[in-house]
């Protein structure tokens, strides 16, 4: 088949120093959108960064003050990093806000991460913010995610041409 | 505020998007785009005062996104493409990397939805 790319765009703006606001439409309703964040089950499905890495733990107590931790293992027996963290604020199918940081936390405090979920006809808009305690971080947080996005994009050029 | 430096490296793109952050500034970059222009040029289609817009121009001027031409006369402003490009290199690549992820998520989600008229349709055969 041919790849025509995502139907739906994500858009990273930086509306501040300190934010990374990411927004995605998903055509599915929020019940479903809010399941796929929040059971362990289904995370481990997608949540999953570049290509070749799967969850080895995926713990989600999900109740205001309850934790959550994850764990990434790159499948050719690399390295592990996890992140963990504690909900905020929980509104069902509308809102989830919890704080996060790395298990080997390579900055101080926490991100405060917002989920916000919004349906209409049938699809639902998912607004993640992220804010951290400095622009050092947030930029910091940009060029950790850069370098295995430029890792994810040639990986899937390489699929798509040998689709061809 | 710490100094800005004009070496690669975050310092350099933090500049980059302080300048970007106003709308002003990102107008003046839009007109530049289509060629030099010299302050008092650029003064009177935005209605601000030449002092106002060079104001603007140094905050542009220090990001690397703008610089001063030749003529001594007109000291036209110029629009410096390459700190734009890596600003949006940096920022594309953390784009990629969830795009990758979000991908996955529109896949299960497809998924989950077949599955569920799958479970309907098989309910309803049943009774």
């Amino acid at each position: 088949m041919e790849y025509s790319g995502p139907k739906h765009k994500l858009e990273v703006t930086l509306p501040s120093e300190r934010e990374i606001v990411m927004t995605r439409v998903l055509d599915a309703p929020a019940r479903l959108v809010f399941d796929a964040f929040t059971k362990p089950e289904l995370i481990r499905r997608w949540l999953l960064g570049p290509d070749g890495f799967s969850m080895s733990v995926c713990d989600v107590d999900l109740r205001v003050g309850g934790k959550f931790h994850y764990v990434w293992r790159k499948d050719d027996g690399g390295r592990e990093f996890g992140i963990n963290g504690t909900y905020r604020e929980i509104a069902p199918l509308a809102r989830i806000v919890h704080g996060e940081n790395f298990d080997e936390p390579f900055y101080p405090g926490e991100a405060q991460v917002t989920t916000a979920f919004a349906e209409k006809g049938g699809a639902t808009t998912v607004t993640m913010t992220m804010a951290f305690d400095t622009r050092e971080i947030r930029d910091g947080a940009i060029e950790s995610g850069m370098e295995s996005g430029i890792v994810a994009s040639y990986d899937r050029l390489e699929r798509i041409l040998q689709e061809g | 505020m710490e100094p800005i430096g004009y070496e690669l490296g975050s310092g350099h793109l933090d500049a980059t998007f302080m300048a970007l952050a106003d709308p002003t500034r990102r107008a003046i970059l839009g007109r530049l785009a289509r060629g030099e222009a010299s302050v008092a040029e650029l003064a009177a289609p935005f209605g601000m005062s030449q002092p106002a817009i060079s104001k603007h121009l140094k905050v542009l001027e220090r990001a690397g996104l703008v610089h001063q031409g030749r003529d001594a006369q007109r000291r036209p402003r110029r629009i410096e493409a390459r700190p734009l490009e890596e600003a949006t290199k940096w920022l594309e690549g953390y784009r990629k990397l969830w795009e990758t992820t979000f991908q996955r998520l529109d896949a299960l989600l497809g998924e989950l939805q077949t599955d569920a008229t799958h479970r309907r349709r098989t309910k309803r055969r049943k009774k």
